[in-house]
């Protein structure tokens, strides 16, 4: 098991950003992280990657502790936060070579052009990343994700703000490394969740609403398309009647 | 912890940071040395360098926080802090890191100083006219002020988003640092203090220093100075976990 979590509870001051969720993530697959915004999507994934500490429940990554074995699972995870953040006046190569010197990679240079072949990003790999398009940026931090080869990836709205064909790529990048790793990405868009995930978690309030297969979900509820089953989960569905 | 350091000193020179603050203090330093009346060794008539020691703490007040505003605070601002925050380092890794990246540019910042040293050596009546033990002892005192503003500085760069903040704050805590605990021990109601407090204050330490006398006295309260401060900023960097 990649990901094990279990009644994790974060609650910042008198509010619960998450409350009692747990799941399970499998090897070679892709889970989809849905929900409404702040429903506690980024905390989790924030928990996760050992940023913040939960307040009660665990989460194990690769069979490490979250929390008292985070250098461990730091090692084991890679991470593309939300908003993508980067060194916008690092170079190319030398933000991924950065990246392999704090994960003290052998044979980094091997490694830079692999991941660079791999994220296609060939033609753009001598520029300052100030100077990438949002697309290339993305590919940037979705290179620096994988960048140590980790097992799981934890991938918050990989693809908002991006145009449809960037979107494809990174789509299809994703569903590409997911053959050998674990992965769990955040979104707010329908059609990514019918294109790469497998599984699919729904969490509303800070509660998980639905845990299924993609499949399992659809016939649950009738067949709907997923926008529907979404909006009849998370209860914004009264607000759309008023509005009508 | 290396890898960090390398990082930001590179940072340092892509972004001219390190240039700016270089010239900005040669310029100074060199002006007051050589150029104004009132500070100029050429119509003081001494072969010594306390001129330049007596305005070079004033000068770091302002360039040291300029060095170490943004080491945090854009940080956290850009989100890149999240980052390194989630790869294989301690928080400890981070902050030394970057510690170690602006002392360095400080030290670096002092080097090219060494040239007066060097011509006021040339230019004494008898050459070599000059007390070299205070000279050494004197820059032992400003690596040390260095750092202690440094420290001073990685402080508030982590309590702010914002490199303003960070710079103005630096600037104040390391003003009244340097010489606010002298100007407190002169109010007449604590003269029984008075001694105590001035023995609080870095003036103090760094004048005994300058004096080329090294008492562990004032390297054991700079560098317990150095810690306090850098323990209050990883204290900082850890209340995202309370």
């Amino acid at each position: 098991m990649s990901i094990e979590v279990s009644d994790l509870c974060k609650t910042y001051g008198n509010q619960k950003a998450i409350d009692g969720i747990s799941f399970k993530a499998l090897p070679g697959s892709v889970l989809g992280f849905l929900g409404p915004n702040g429903a506690g999507k980024s905390t989790t994934m924030k928990i996760l990657t050992c940023f913040i500490p939960q307040t009660s429940g665990t989460a194990h990554i690769c069979g490490f502790d979250a929390r008292t074995d985070s250098m461990e699972v730091r090692r084991h995870i890679g991470y593309l936060p939300e908003h993508n953040p980067l060194y916008l006046d690092m170079y190319v190569k030398e933000a991924l070579a950065f990246i392999g010197a704090i994960q003290k990679i052998d044979q980094t240079e091997k490694r830079i052009n692999d991941v660079i072949e791999r994220c296609g990003l060939g033609d753009q790999q001598n520029k300052k990343l100030g100077a990438l398009s949002k697309g290339y940026r993305q590919r940037v931090g979705l290179a620096q994700a994988i960048f140590a080869d980790p097992k799981v990836l934890i991938l918050d709205e990989p693809t908002s703000g991006l145009d449809p064909n960037q979107v494809i790529a990174i789509r299809a990048l994703i569903k590409d490394l997911s053959k050998t790793k674990t992965v769990v990405l955040s979104t707010h868009i329908m059609q990514e969740v019918d294109a790469i995930c497998e599984n699919v978690i729904i969490i509303n309030k800070g509660k998980i609403v639905a845990d299924d297969t993609l499949t399992g979900l659809r016939s649950k509820h009738n067949n709907q398309s997923l926008e529907n089953i979404f909006i009849e989960l998370t209860g914004s569905h009264v607000h759309q009647a008023q509005i009508i | 912890m290396i890898s960090i350091l390398f990082k930001e000193i590179s940072g340092f020179f892509t972004s001219w940071v390190a240039y700016l603050i270089m010239a900005a203090f040669m310029l100074f330093t060199g002006l007051f040395l050589w150029v104004f009346p009132d500070s100029s060794i050429l119509d003081y008539g001494y072969a010594g360098l306390d001129s330049f020691f007596n305005i070079a703490p004033y000068l770091f007040i302002f360039l040291v926080p300029a060095i170490t505003m943004r080491a945090i605070a854009e940080e956290k601002k850009d989100g890149t802090f999240e980052l390194l925050a989630t790869r294989p380092l301690s928080d400890w890794d981070i902050l030394f890191g970057k510690f170690l990246a602006c002392l360095g540019i400080v030290l670096l910042t002092l080097l090219p100083t060494l040239i007066y040293y060097f011509s006021i050596y040339q230019l004494g009546i008898t050459r070599g006219n000059i007390d070299t033990g205070a000279v050494i002892g004197s820059y032992i005192g400003l690596v040390l002020l260095g750092s202690a503003f440094t420290s001073i500085g990685l402080f508030t760069s982590s309590l702010s988003n914002n490199q303003i903040i960070a710079f103005t704050v630096a600037v104040f805590l390391c003003f009244f640092s340097f010489s606010g605990f002298d100007s407190i021990s002169s109010i007449i109601s604590l003269q029984g203090i008075a001694s105590f407090l001035t023995e609080l204050g870095i003036n103090e330490h760094y004048q005994s220093v300058s004096r080329g006398v090294l008492d562990t006295r004032d390297l054991i309260y700079f560098l317990s100075f150095t810690a306090l401060f850098l323990f209050l900023s990883k204290t900082i960097l850890g209340a995202r976990k309370w």
